[in-house]
């Protein structure tokens, strides 16, 4: 794999055309741009995408966002359509119905809703077959294209539509589901969790060795969404910063098996510090909730350490 | 039978609509002009620039064309002035208006 | 050359498999059509054929594997029964909508519940407002010639449509009985090679599968899927003539046993036919005019030709292996009835219902039903509409 050069990879034909209808500041088409900028000048892709704001915004008939083939199909199956895709392909070459040098990447989009949640089992079956693909969850901690409701993958006490504050409720009791471990639990060859730092380097190594490891492999992607976590779209860049500086979000991969941590935040910074960015942890800051704090602080940290540990082992 | 997408509208008979709602082309959200939504206006300060191009790949709508390692000034037909790239710039070289 | 062999209804299906060797072929397996993935499976291993079997966790992904297969340019298929039906059928429709002509074998199971393994169409007949060609067969001979023709009829420019061939659990799918098997090649030479025109794996040609579309378009849309399932009747019954021209046999919409003169017919699809028709001879021969009319193809619905079929008799038995839960009777009894109407014909109809979960539906079963059609075409009383066949009451029936 060649080194990495921003100018260069920024060089490279777009692949998602603008002209989508997802809103200003959105962290997931932020996301589609680098995961698709990985792949290598002269391959092509076909593009898989689960229904959500993805969906609905770049292929919104009769205008296609999309450079590459794409298909839509239904919210849950993401992982199912596109291992019929990538297994056409192999049928196709065998067949002799495609030409030799003709290479085709697969690569499905689904937010933590169609992800983590209604298209679990599909993503699940998909990635113990070992298709040749790359699923990538552009996780935003709710389910946004409805508006804003609970998914397995909001932080606990997030305020969201279905788990509201209000006097007798400080948002969602649980906690997350550590999705990108499940996965890895699938014994597939490249599992990575990533989010948006300064140079992109990070989502571009990890999006390139997801496309060219061969097999099944998994990207999740923290893509803040302005709406649902509530701060100003300027913001995004300082949010995800913030995000894996506070270990709420650590980078990492499961490389063959292999756990490796990508960035250790040289000080680690206290979770009010991503908390109080976003106005779905609004009331946390209230005099009287200073214990809901300690007991996210203490999930995180408990997690942080659980990784550093299979990271070290 | 490859789609364009021009010779198709809201008000067109079902006759000229392609079959399973398939577009056989790629790419042709760029007639949708989003610039309209926009409130806040991003402008490019040519001479404050250095190329680090640290604001390309912030772009949720990649409208910051970038040719052999130069970015250029931005594609207001489709930029939402979201902002992003104001804060990613280190040289003060993009002003939202 | 027609070989002659002994099959049951399952493996003439995955022998047909085997010839047509289609591209993709994900598949969950569910009783009664577990048989189909497994005998294609074994074909695979022992490489007499070579499609891409994907061994889904589910039938919902193997509908929507199949859906991703079909529109990247492979001919795909799937097999299923019952409750596996029901899991995909969100995808039924994507299929459909999106105008992706992948072929599904059906082995009719009832749906849940209680859980039950036998045969009944409530599986297809839940599905039939899906946008899925529907052909149905009688044993395991039009099993197999109606799943050869139906990639021809699926893949046709004026169609590109989903279709769904479907066959009796166990009556039809496990009962070994006589077939003849036509030769590879002329199998394959009937089907034919699979080019569609565009496709997502077609270089330098990407397409988009799948929008968001307006109201402004949707509706056109939808319609432009009822047009070509319209034109699909015309198609059926060419690939129908095709197929009885190569191979000597079939029928297109229906078959009409003994209707030509008949007083009394019997409008049945599935296995039951044969014990209509068995009924049907036996009256003969009591000098009465019975007949069978065996529904093939359900979707499209053939309306005007079912009315013209029924319109010299005095009464029609409507033979429902569905119940429909609303208290008007089952499909076929509420469609025929209203195309006899909307074409003018005014003869009488009676609805029943039978076979339900597998209960047999025998010989004296349908001699009977035809007496009450007698009766009720000679004014007689207490003619029941939407009958159980053989139910159980405490008033008896």
């Amino acid at each position: 794999m060649a080194g990495y050069n921003l100018k260069d990879v920024m060089s490279r034909p777009e692949r998602l055309a603008p002209g989508h209808r997802m809103c200003a500041g959105c962290g997931a088409t932020i996301g589609v741009r680098a995961v698709l900028r990985a792949l290598h000048e002269g391959d092509r892709a076909v593009i898989g995408n689960a229904t959500g704001c993805l969906e609905v915004s770049s292929f919104m008939y009769p205008y296609t966002a999309w450079e590459d083939s794409y298909i839509h199909n239904a919210f849950e199956n993401a992982g199912a359509t596109l291992s019929g895709a990538e297994t056409a392909y192999r049928a196709l070459k065998k067949r002799g119905r495609l030409p030799e040098d003709e290479n085709y990447k697969f690569i499905t989009f689904g937010g933590d809703g169609g992800t983590y949640d209604i298209g679990f089992q599909s993503l699940s079956g998909a990635m113990e077959r070992g298709h040749d693909m790359v699923y990538v969850c552009y996780d935003n901690g709710a389910y946004m294209n409805t508006g804003i409701q609970r998914s397995s993958a909001t932080p606990r006490f997030a305020d969201t539509t279905t788990t509201p504050v209000g006097s007798a409720s400080n948002g969602k009791l649980q906690s997350r589901k550590d999705l990108s471990a499940i996965i890895a639990e699938h014994n597939v060859p490249y599992v990575a969790q990533t989010t948006f730092t300064r140079d992109f380097k990070d989502i571009h190594v990890k999006s390139e060795k997801a496309i060219y490891t061969e097999g099944a492999a998994f990207l999740n992607v923290l893509a803040p969404c302005p709406r649902g976590w509530r701060y100003e779209t300027s913001e995004l860049m300082k949010i995800c910063q913030l995000a894996i500086d506070t270990c709420y979000w650590p980078m990492f991969e499961v490389d063959h098996g292999s756990w490796r941590l990508t960035y250790e935040p040289k000080t680690k910074l206290p979770i009010e510090d991503f908390l109080r960015e976003q106005g779905r942890f609004k009331h946390l800051f209230k005099p009287g909730n200073e214990d809901l704090i300690v007991q996210f602080q203490e999930e995180v940290d408990r997690r942080w350490e659980d990784l550093l540990y299979r990271c070290n082992r | 039978m490859r789609t364009d997408i021009s010779n198709i509208n809201e008000q067109s008979p079902c006759e000229d609509l392609t079959e399973g709602l398939m577009i056989f082309a790629g790419g042709t959200s760029k007639d949708f002009k989003t610039g309209e939504w926009r409130v806040d206006t991003p402008v490019f300060d040519k001479e404050k620039c250095k190329q680090c191009l640290l604001c390309a790949p912030v772009c949720p709508d990649g409208c910051i064309p970038v040719h052999d390692g130069k970015r250029e000034d931005f594609d207001m037909d489709h930029c939402k002035g979201c902002g992003i790239c104001e804060k990613a710039c280190p040289f003060g070289a993009i002003r939202m208006e | 050359m027609s070989r002659k062999d002994r099959m049951s209804g399952n493996e003439a299906v995955a022998y047909a498999i085997r010839q047509v060797n289609p591209d993709v072929m994900p598949a969950f397996p569910i009783t009664p059509s577990t048989e189909i993935p497994q005998l294609v499976s074994t074909y695979i291993a022992n490489g007499e054929m070579d499609t891409e079997f994907i061994p889904v966790e589910s039938e919902h992904s193997s509908m929507s594997a199949a859906v991703g297969a079909e529109a990247a340019g492979a001919r795909s298929m799937t097999a299923t029964s019952s409750c596996g039906l029901a899991l995909m059928w969100e995808e039924l429709l994507v299929a459909a909508s999106n105008r992706l002509p992948v072929v599904l074998t059906l082995v009719n199971r009832t749906l849940s519940g209680p859980i039950n393994i036998n045969c009944d169409h409530s599986d297809s007949m839940g599905a039939r407002d899906t946008g899925w060609i529907q052909i149905y067969a009688e044993n395991n001979q039009e099993a197999y010639d109606n799943f050869i023709q139906a990639f021809p009829i699926a893949e046709d420019e004026r169609v590109h449509l989903p279709v769904m061939v479907c066959q009796d659990g166990f009556i039809t799918s496990h009962a070994v009985q006589n077939i003849l098997l036509e030769e590879d090649s002329d199998v394959k030479e009937f089907v034919g090679e699979y080019h569609p025109e565009e496709y997502l794996l077609n270089p330098g040609r990407p397409i988009a599968v799948g929008p968001y579309a307006v109201s402004n378009y949707s509706m056109e849309a939808k319609y432009n899927q009822e047009a070509a399932m319209i034109r699909s009747k015309e198609v059926i019954k060419e690939v129908a003539a095709k197929f009885r021209e190569k191979f000597g046999r079939g029928f297109d919409l229906f078959e009409e046993y003994r209707c030509e003169d008949a007083d009394y017919i019997m409008l049945i699809m599935g296995s039951a036919s044969g014990c209509a028709k068995q009924a049907a001879d036996e009256l003969r021969q009591q000098g009465v005019k019975a007949g069978v009319l065996k529904l093939r193809v359900f979707r499209p619905f053939p309306a005007e030709e079912i009315a013209s079929a029924l319109s010299k008799c005095k009464a029609v038995a409507v033979m429902d292996r569905c119940e429909s839960y609303n208290g008007h009777g089952g499909p076929l009894s509420c469609e025929v009835p209203a195309a006899l109407f909307m074409n003018g014909i005014n003869t009488k109809v009676i609805n029943y219902v039978y076979g339900l979960a597998g209960r047999d539906f025998t010989v004296s079963n349908a001699a009977e039903v035809f007496g009450e059609l007698k009766d009720a075409a000679g004014g007689g009383q207490n003619i029941r509409q939407c009958r159980y066949v053989g139910l159980r009451t405490r008033e008896g029936q």
